[in-house]
């Protein structure tokens, strides 16, 4: 079976002259239909700068990213198939919008019908009852954000859901329950994940494989099997799993 | 269930329940800030008066009775005092305010909104559209205001219908500009990239997520902005551009009484301390009305 998501040496470039900033370089992967893929690195390594180049957020460079063998399409018709979840719920809820109202926006760009159904559905399979349907984001806790998120995310029926640290602004409770949800989801849906972490144990629950990214560069590719085993060859990654190990004690 | 537990339930079931809901709120918010409230009473009194004036005047604000002019406040019948041609103040104002919520009301529903969509677009769209729009932005801000509308008035003939016009050409380049630098500020947030994520157009994110958050500040500057505007059409009244005589323009009865400023003091003075009453009516209610949209601002 082919890649549903491929990206073929992406470079990202911000900026000219002096300020040029070449976020990513010529980082390449693929991830087949229903697997689930993690970029892991620290903060500044490009990782959530490729996500954004893959929904057009960042502007591409070099490279290409393909979706099931052809360029990705834009504006609607990639919306349909990719879907992406923020890494900070307090940023990307509108603050004067409703849940409703931010449910419902999908629902009338692209004209689905049948809203309040969808609505009541989409709050109910993030474990949000109707109760929550008409308040504000501020009466919200970011759990309960980024739950809300997802339903935005998942109401358009995405094959594809691109996950920016999406557990990363919640505190480790919260962070367990979100990523359950999201490991549920996926199962129910047959969903495709791509996920960005600076964490390897959450990458390490959620992913089958993952790539190391440092400085904009992939640095290694790794199996879960591999992670689990501690099998990782480079000095970066056995940093970062030094780092996540001494989180887990 | 009652009406006041429908309004305020937490749980609303259907969309209009939980418009309403916020409406109330925010009518509750408003009712808690007594300033807001006298600005609010300020406001519906002004518009009583307006629409009820044949009833609440005494005498026509028109006819001329010379044996009666410059009466003080309180002689012969005049609550207000008479004008140099023997006109009865207190009539007077009461059918300028017809005049005065006309221009205001004109202006304030036109200059915003204008102002409004050139400033989003061009915070919005940055790139040539912003270079373009905010330029011209900055010519109309480079003339002086009063002098522009003169211009416009001059080009257009005189009259109430044409200052309004003129005030609002002119009154439009701040709201731009305070749009403007609000859109920058939303513009690159996670909210609008969502928006986008989700396939939705240029216009449905300028229309519903960037202008809800520019209107707070839109409106604060609105009223106070309205000060200014009722005196700019004095303006305009007082050098012949405007409000034409007889018409009981409360800028142009202004002007008409500054020539006996100093022994009849009533004939300005009255309808100034309309123009103040009104402009703090605005300005009480503009700033209770920011703090009552504001979902934020709700009591948790």
């Amino acid at each position: 079976m082919g890649a549903l998501i491929e990206v073929r040496d992406l470079n990202v470039v911000f900026g000219k002259g002096r300020q040029r900033v070449h976020a990513v370089k010529d980082v390449s992967f693929a991830v087949e239909r229903g697997g689930s893929f993690g970029l892991v690195g620290e903060s500044g390594s490009g990782k959530s700068t490729v996500l954004r180049a893959i929904c057009g957020l960042a502007p591409i460079a070099g490279g290409q990213v393909l979706l099931d063998g052809a360029p990705v399409p834009h504006g609607i018709a990639f919306a349909r198939r990719v879907q992406m979840v923020f890494q900070d719920p307090y940023a990307s809820l509108h603050p004067r919008h409703t849940i409703d109202r931010v449910l419902a926006e999908p629902i009338a760009i692209h004209g689905l019908g049948d809203g309040e159904d969808r609505i009541e559905r989409a709050l109910d399979e993030v474990g949000l009852g109707s109760a929550f349907r008409f308040r504000y984001p501020h009466q919200l806790s970011g759990g309960q954000r980024q739950r809300v998120a997802i339903a935005r995310a998942l109401l358009l029926e995405p094959e594809v859901l691109l996950l920016d640290e999406p557990t990363s602004a919640l505190d480790a409770s919260v962070q367990a329950e979100v990523l359950n949800l999201l490991a549920r989801l996926r199962a129910e849906k047959g969903l495709t994940y791509l996920l960005v972490s600076h964490d390897l144990a959450v990458v390490d629950h959620m992913c089958e494989r993952l790539l190391v990214m440092q400085h904009g560069a992939a640095v290694e590719r790794l199996e879960a099997a591999a992670l689990e085993a501690h099998r990782v060859d480079t000095e970066y990654a056995r940093t970062l799993l030094r780092a996540s190990e001494g989180y887990r004690r | 269930m009652g009406l006041g537990a429908w309004l305020t339930t937490d749980t609303p079931r259907s969309r209009f329940q939980a418009r309403m809901g916020q409406t109330y709120n925010g009518w509750r918010d408003l009712v808690r800030n007594p300033l807001a409230m006298l600005g609010l009473a300020i406001i519906v009194a002004l518009v009583l008066m307006a629409a009820l004036a044949p009833w609440v005047a005494t005498h026509d604000p028109i006819v001329q009775t010379l044996k009666d002019r410059l009466l003080p406040p309180g002689a012969g019948g005049h609550p207000l005092g008479t004008d140099e041609l023997g006109r009865d103040i207190y009539s007077r104002i009461v059918y300028g305010a017809r005049i005065t919520l006309y221009i205001v009301g004109i202006v304030a529903v036109t200059a915003p909104v204008f102002g409004l969509v050139v400033g989003t677009a061009a915070g919005y769209f940055g790139g040539w559209v912003d270079t373009v729009l905010m330029r011209l932005t900055d010519i109309f801000l480079a003339f002086p205001r009063l002098i522009l509308a003169l211009a416009f008035v001059a080009a257009l003939g005189a009259g109430v219908g044409n200052a309004i016009l003129a005030i609002a050409l002119t009154a439009w380049p701040p709201y731009a500009r305070v749009a403007r630098a609000e859109t920058l500020t939303v513009r690159n947030a996670d909210y609008i990239a969502a928006a986008r994520l989700q396939g939705a157009g240029a216009t449905r994110i300028i229309l519903g997520h960037v202008m809800p958050m520019c209107l707070s500040s839109v409106i604060v500057r609105v009223t106070l902005d309205m000060a200014g505007i009722i005196l700019t059409a004095a303006g305009l009244g007082f050098l012949g551009l405007g409000a034409q005589p007889p018409l009981p323009e409360w800028g142009t009865m202004i002007s008409a009484g500054r020539k006996f400023l100093l022994d009849h003091w009533w004939v300005a003075t009255m309808p100034g301390l309309a123009i103040f009453v009104v402009s703090l009516g605005f300005n009480l209610l503009g700033d209770g009305l920011r703090d009552a949209l504001d979902p934020r601002s709700a009591p948790r």
